[in-house]
């Protein structure tokens, strides 16, 4: 069904959360103008630019060349889609092939705020595909309960500002189900927990979190962050496929401006496994989901003006998370920088900072230095202060290398 | 989606069931399914019913009165014998063959006995814990009994008969409580946490409340399970719970939610008087928590939880209401008296006199009511009595000398199922842990553990 005009009930979703937009450009308008919004003199920020980064394929030859893919994937077609699609395309797969698979959050029956659910519910069925009362707390731990008793519910929180309702049961029930039940072997691994996270312009407080810190301090979940839509959709995939339950967090900034060529059919990416995106030498920058794109514009930037090589490495998975690749390339580099949204205080960046300084104190040339939020909540007009742009992350490169 | 292919395909559905009314005006019979249905309707100017679609069944009033909880009358409680043990509607009976009653009556004073040995056991320091089910004996044990054992079942903790009634042996009691190396917990869970996969008992969490909502969860997967196989037979879920715990937001987020998805579950509150110490006056100023099902659109019942009779027939017929028209929720609130303490590590005359629960002891409480009854049909009498209660006491500490004796599970349990399969991060830390204990071999006393600190090198054997 083609979204010609808002319904009512995603009018006043909008006047209630006011950053989600009604209409689908409206989204895509604000962003553009946020990425030009920078001053008219910038030179580093205001750089990062969708239609021609790196880190997206913009060609079916690149898409297809990725080694993850299995063969026949890799001789298959491919579709340019963002990223809300690439989670559709994703969530439309597990429902077609596992009767067991269920998807449900508030207002997913009409295609979700975001459209990641557009269509499911009329071709999967309202059993399948449902709206639940507005209550984190009760839709996941509805979930948890059907998937121990063998089901793969898929659950949307929807926004990660709003899964703290939740957390009690994520971090209580979900994460020590298995645990706790020993060996009666009953368990919530089918478990998959959506949520739109990190800024998206104008979010303010509670449209703008990240809290993937907060889970990866927490033993029994894996915590998946995409980059862009191939990698939604292959990670979501073996999300729903995965015996453990895991907290899938979507970038939305993400959701409409990342276009890349996906491959059409289903594959699955590993859930233990960061990628290296660009070799270098000189220097490594471990980062996940939005803040690739700003990494990615700070490096160009930097390698044209000091002529330094740089690897930027995507975590992908946040925990249990790939060690042995960040530790080899800090290894070969000597240097590295972390880079997330979220704050610094006991955030995703200090484990990674610590582990390599424990397993890499040798071979470091400098302090591994961390471009992360600030210490402070999201205000409204205050986000480009707040989060990394393509500046900070230039400096700290530009420090690092000088150390 | 538009306004307009939404009221299309509703439309459709509409038609397709011709028992429901799509005009909202005319009473309809499944109401929440009408309101699902009629979200689209506009109001009319000269309406006689208000069709705002948050209440589609109310009448329009020129009196301006509120609903006052006081002006209405308590819930009735439903029992089927008075505290003497008399039947009181004898045509109707007790629906309960007498040989059942026996089996019944056996079980519960071996649970009652089982809490005072270990009870005792606790306080002479042989278990770290442990937490009684006194005076609510009959909620645990009638209810299970009606249950069929393929149903799904959720506990809080004060419901050790469930596990009884299902089959739980004395040794599966004895082995949790010591957390050995039979335990099938593993050794991971404080006693009185039971589970068990056979008997279809997921295993209890410390957390109040939150396997409410997970009752309802599983609810619903029974109904599609159900749905998509019809050879598998059909299935409820049925959660417990007791009146503190029914304050959590969780209790609210699943009754709703239960009631939304109409999933075919039974809420059973054991409402005994006091969380902790919390008398109900704090807990709730409503009719207790049967009066709350209303509002969530279920159906509910108050049961007088000392009166087993009464308790299987409600539980009997909360199933089949459960079971019908596709599946829908029931709540019953089981009324009891806390008799013991709320566990070892309380002590309730800091905040009830003594005299009261002395009272509670003699005047009425499950044990001797269904005894009684039995009295009274000649099925019982004081040596049985007498023999019964040294046979079980001898049975339970056999068991507990069997349990005390074995081993502690192994080491490498501490670290296995977290995840489905042991992460790199675990590997390294179970090294760490081996190269600890390998130099400081007489700081940890690892000889207590099956296969001492052996174990832990299977965790890094395999991949």
């Amino acid at each position: 069904m083609a979204v010609k005009a808002p319904s009512i009930r995603s009018l006043s979703r909008y006047l209630l959360r006011p950053h989600v937009s009604v209409h689908p450009q409206c989204r895509f308008r604000v962003q553009s103008k946020r990425s030009s919004s920078a001053a008219a003199e910038a030179r580093l920020n205001g750089t990062v630019e969708y239609d021609s980064t790196s880190i997206l394929h913009h060609t079916s030859r690149t898409a297809l060349q990725n080694p993850e893919l299995p063969e026949d994937v890799r001789r298959g077609q491919t579709k340019r889609i963002n990223l809300y699609t690439a989670v559709n395309e994703a969530l439309r797969h597990a429902l077609q092939t596992d009767e067991r698979v269920l998807v449900f959050g508030e207002d997913i029956q009409f295609g979700g705020v975001f459209r990641c659910t557009m269509n499911l519910a009329t071709d999967f069925g309202t059993e399948r595909v449902f709206n639940t009362p507005l209550s984190e707390q009760g839709l996941v731990g509805f979930a948890i309960g059907a998937a121990s008793e063998g089901m793969r519910p898929v659950a949307e929180v929807q926004f990660a500002d709003y899964v703290f309702p939740a957390f009690d049961q994520i971090v209580n029930e979900a994460a020590k189900y298995r645990y706790r039940s020993g060996n009666t072997g009953v368990h919530c691994g089918g478990l998959v927990i959506r949520m739109p996270s990190g800024v998206v312009g104008h979010g303010a407080l509670y449209h703008s979190q990240s809290p993937e810190a907060l889970f990866t301090h927490t033993p029994g979940l894996h915590v998946v962050i995409p980059r862009s839509p191939t990698q939604a959709k292959g990670l979501l995939l073996s999300a729903i496929r995965s015996s453990d339950p895991v907290i899938f967090m979507e970038p939305k900034v993400l959701y409409r401006a990342a276009v890349e060529q996906v491959p059409v059919s289903p594959f699955y990416l590993p859930l233990d496994k960061a990628e290296v995106l660009k070799p270098g030498k000189d220097l490594t920058i471990i980062s996940y989901g939005t803040p690739l794109y700003t990494c990615s514009a700070a490096i160009a930037a930097a390698e044209k003006d000091f002529g330094c090589s740089v690897e930027l490495i995507d975590l992908r998975t946040v925990y249990p998370w790939d060690r042995e690749t960040v530790l080899n390339s800090v290894k070969k580099t000597g240097r590295a920088v972390v880079v997330h949204e979220s704050m610094m205080n006991a955030g995703v960046g200090a484990e990674v900072a610590a582990t390599i300084q424990e397993k890499a104190f040798l071979r470091l040339e400098a302090p591994v230095k961390r471009v992360t939020g600030w210490a402070t909540h999201t205000g409204l007009v205050y986000e480009k202060f707040i989060i990394p742009d393509v500046t900070r992350v230039y400096d700290a490169i530009k420090q690092t290398l000088d150390y | 989606m538009s306004l307009h292919s939404r009221c299309h395909r509703l439309c459709v559905q509409a038609l397709n069931r011709p028992s429901i009314c799509f005009n909202p005006s005319r009473a309809p019979t499944r109401v929440p399914l009408v309101r699902k249905q009629c979200r689209g309707v506009a109001s009319t100017p000269n309406a006689e019913k208000v069709l705002f679609p948050g209440a589609l069944n109310s009448e329009f009033t020129d009196t301006l009165e509120f609903l006052r909880p006081s002006s209405k009358k308590a819930i009735p409680t439903y029992r089927v014998v008075d505290q003497y043990g008399d039947v009181i509607n004898k045509d109707i009976g007790v629906d309960t063959e007498d040989s059942e009653a026996l089996e019944l009556y056996k079980n519960m004073i071996c649970l009652s006995i089982m809490d005072l040995l270990m009870f005792e056991a606790q306080r002479q320091g042989r278990l770290s814990f442990y937490m009684v089910s006194a005076g609510e004996e009959g909620i645990s044990i009638g209810s299970a009994s009606v249950l069929h054992p393929t149903d799904v079942v959720f506990c809080q903790y004060r419901e050790s008969g469930v596990y009884m009634q299902r089959g739980f042996t004395l040794d599966d009691f004895m082995n949790q409580l010591f957390a050995n190396s039979k335990d099938c917990g593993l050794g991971r869970n404080m006693p009185v946490h039971y589970g068990s996969k056979e008997l279809n008992i997921h295993t209890i969490s410390s957390t109040l409340a939150t396997q409410i909502p997970h009752a309802a969860g599983a609810a619903y997967a029974l109904k599609l399970q159900n749905s998509q196989n019809p050879e598998v037979e059909p299935r409820i879920a049925v959660c417990y719970f007791g009146e503190g715990a029914a304050s959590e937001g969780d209790f609210h987020a699943a009754l709703n939610i239960a009631s939304t998805r109409q999933v075919p579950a039974i809420f059973i509150c054991r409402n005994n008087g006091y969380a902790i110490s919390t008398p109900t006056s704090d807990q709730y100023r409503g009719d207790g928590i049967a009066s709350r099902g209303a509002g969530y659109g279920i159906a509910t019942l108050r049961v007088d939880g000392n009166d087993i009779f009464a308790v299987r027939r409600a539980t009997q017929e909360a199933r089949r209401l459960a079971l019908e028209n596709g599946g829908q929720p029931v709540l019953i609130e089981m009324m009891a008296y806390r008799v013991g303490h709320h566990s070892t590590s309380d002590d309730s005359f800091a905040y009830r006199q003594k005299i009261e629960v002395e009272d509670w002891k003699r005047r009425d409480n499950p044990i001797t009511r269904l005894r009684k009854w039995l009295e009274g049909r000649g099925l019982w009498d004081e040596n049985q009595e007498k023999e019964l209660r040294s046979q079980k006491r001898k049975e339970i500490l056999a068991a507990f000398d069997r349990a005390e004796k074995e081993k502690k599970p192994a080491i490498k349990h501490a670290f296995k199922d977290v995840w489905e399969e042991v992460t790199e991060e675990q590997r390294g830390h179970v090294e760490e842990l081996m190269d600890i204990l390998r130099r400081y071999p007489k700081e940890y006393d690892v000889d207590q553990y099956e296969g001492g600190a052996g174990s832990l090198g299977e965790l890094l054997e395999k991949k």
